[in-house]
């Protein structure tokens, strides 16, 4: 009579326990999915200062700085909700990446340009953002995965009916193209 | 914290017992015990509150409110990168005047962390490395490595005051001769027990200072790898890890006491590079060459894996 108490108080302990830790972290994949929300946002606010600043120093190159603007309302405009969200942003977000990328670029060739002390400071600034960006993805990533893996395994995979758990999804790179982008190194060297 | 609290209830609580059975001034209540016992726990919420004031105030830090330089800048954005990526809240930022490369971590957790690198960190490292150490620092703070190493880092000054203090005590009140005369009477378990007691002060200081070493070993692996969980760039951290060691002049401006606190044991000891119980037991940090050994192992393991695309 006794063990049988006792071993029901202790699935119920577990129980519990089990519930909380799979709340705790649907609550954490969704706080992570949010920070990469502000860190884009980050990102939109910061290109109108970068195309300001660069507009008087180059006034060659306009393509290049159009495709960026371009890519950049482009990205805001994107204000979708819902499962098909993450897609939608990603593809605006990777274009935007793309055009950023070929900016940096086009700002290395020059050196005159990189010797203007606003473009090296936006440059860092700029890197600095991407890498926020990507860390805010990884980190998203890494909970996700953690939440994903522990409402299937067993036997936390019991209780994850009654916590509405459901495998979320990753952000992933969809172009193959993207992914081979390299990495601009910018670090003001 | 716990333990060391319940190191001083003995200290305490012992003595009484040792007086009482010895009838040496009788008192009915414990008091030896029971002030101790307040004693320490006094000192451990003191150290646990003031720590990382002190533990700056004592490396002449002052903090990056509005980065001035280029550099300064950076480092404000890498620190803001690396709490992304480790979730938690940006930290505060301090500078070291002090050209010795060297960075450490205090605070009381993920929402009041401080983190302090020296102008000499900032020279020699680029804007990868840097990540690194940071992300390694940033590890600290997740782990609560930083509460608990703060805190012992005031409670090793604390142990030190206080054995002082009733080592004078014992010598100019009670007499020692006396108890050690009745304890016949009482039997070799109260002699047991009274060596066992004095034995505990004497060791009181080492005891909590091993334990600071003890701690902080296990805990440095942990945070290199957590570093390269956060930048998914091993091979950086390695790479600073190396610069740090060349440098190896002793960072001045970090005194003894904190040295547990630091991505690399700020004294340059010798102890650092070897390996064997000695280093094992003395030293503040493992041997640099098995940190970056491991690191660059994790490095080419990733490489391996993506070789498929880089090849």
């Amino acid at each position: 009579m006794w063990v049988l108490l006792i071993v029901l108080v202790i699935a119920g302990l577990w129980v519990v326990g089990a519930y909380n830790g799979l709340i705790s972290l649907k609550n954490q994949t969704v706080n992570a999915f949010k920070q990469i929300d502000v860190q884009l946002k980050r990102r939109h606010d910061l290109i109108p200062n970068l195309v300001n600043a660069a507009k008087g120093a180059m006034n060659f190159e306009r393509s290049t700085l159009e495709a960026v603007i371009q890519a950049r309302n482009q990205a805001v405009k994107v204000n979708a909700s819902g499962p098909e969200a993450m897609k939608e942003i990603g593809q605006a977000e990777n274009a935007l990446t793309g055009a950023l990328t070929r900016f940096m670029a086009v700002v290395e060739r020059y050196p005159d340009l990189k010797a203007t002390g606003n473009i090296s400071q936006l440059q860092e600034e700029l890197s600095s953002t991407e890498n926020r960006i990507a860390f805010a993805r990884q980190l998203y990533n890494d909970t996700a995965t953690q939440y994903n893996t522990k409402q299937q395994q067993f036997p936390t995979t019991l209780v994850a009916g009654m916590a509405h758990a459901t495998p979320t999804e990753l952000w992933e790179i969809e172009a193959p193209a993207e992914r081979a982008v390299p990495q601009v190194d910018l670090s003001g060297r | 914290m716990i333990g060391f609290v319940l190191f001083f209830v003995w200290l305490g609580f012992g003595g009484d017992y040792v007086w009482a059975v010895a009838g040496e001034g009788r008192h009915a209540f414990p008091w030896l015990g029971v002030i101790l016992t307040l004693v320490a726990i006094i000192t451990v919420r003191h150290a646990y509150k003031t720590g990382p004031e002190k533990v700056l105030w004592a490396t002449g830090a002052h903090e990056i409110i509005d980065a001035q330089t280029d550099s300064e800048r950076q480092l404000v954005n890498v620190v803001e990168e690396m709490s992304i990526a480790a979730g938690v809240p940006r930290p505060r930022i301090w500078l070291v005047p002090d050209d010795d490369p060297n960075a450490f971590a205090t605070g009381h957790g993920p929402a009041d962390a401080h983190i302090a690198v020296t102008r000499g960190l900032l020279r020699i490292c680029d804007r990868d490395e840097l990540q690194g150490v940071i992300g390694h620092e940033l590890g600290h703070v997740k782990n609560l490595d930083v509460r608990l190493m703060t805190t012992l880092a005031a409670l090793v000054g604390a142990v030190l005051l206080v054995r002082d203090g009733m080592g004078r005590m014992m010598r100019g009140g009670v007499p020692l001769r006396g108890s050690t005369r009745k304890s016949k009477d009482g039997g070799p378990l109260l002699a047991a027990l009274l060596v066992l007691w004095i034995l505990s002060w004497l060791i009181a200081p080492l005891v909590t200072q091993l334990l600071a070493f003890a701690v902080s070993r296990r805990r440095e692996y942990l945070a290199d790898t957590m570093s390269a969980q956060f930048t998914r760039n091993p091979l950086a951290l390695a790479r600073a890890l190396e610069k740090i060691e060349g440098a190896a002049a002793p960072t001045m401006s970090i005194k003894r006491g904190t040295g547990h606190l630091c991505i690399a044991d700020p004294l340059g000891r010798r102890f650092t590079n070897r390996e064997g119980w000695l280093a094992d037991t003395f030293a503040t940090h493992p041997p640099m060459g098995m940190r970056i050994s491991r690191l660059k192992g994790m490095g080419y393991a990733q490489l391996k894996k993506e070789g498929g695309l880089v090849g």
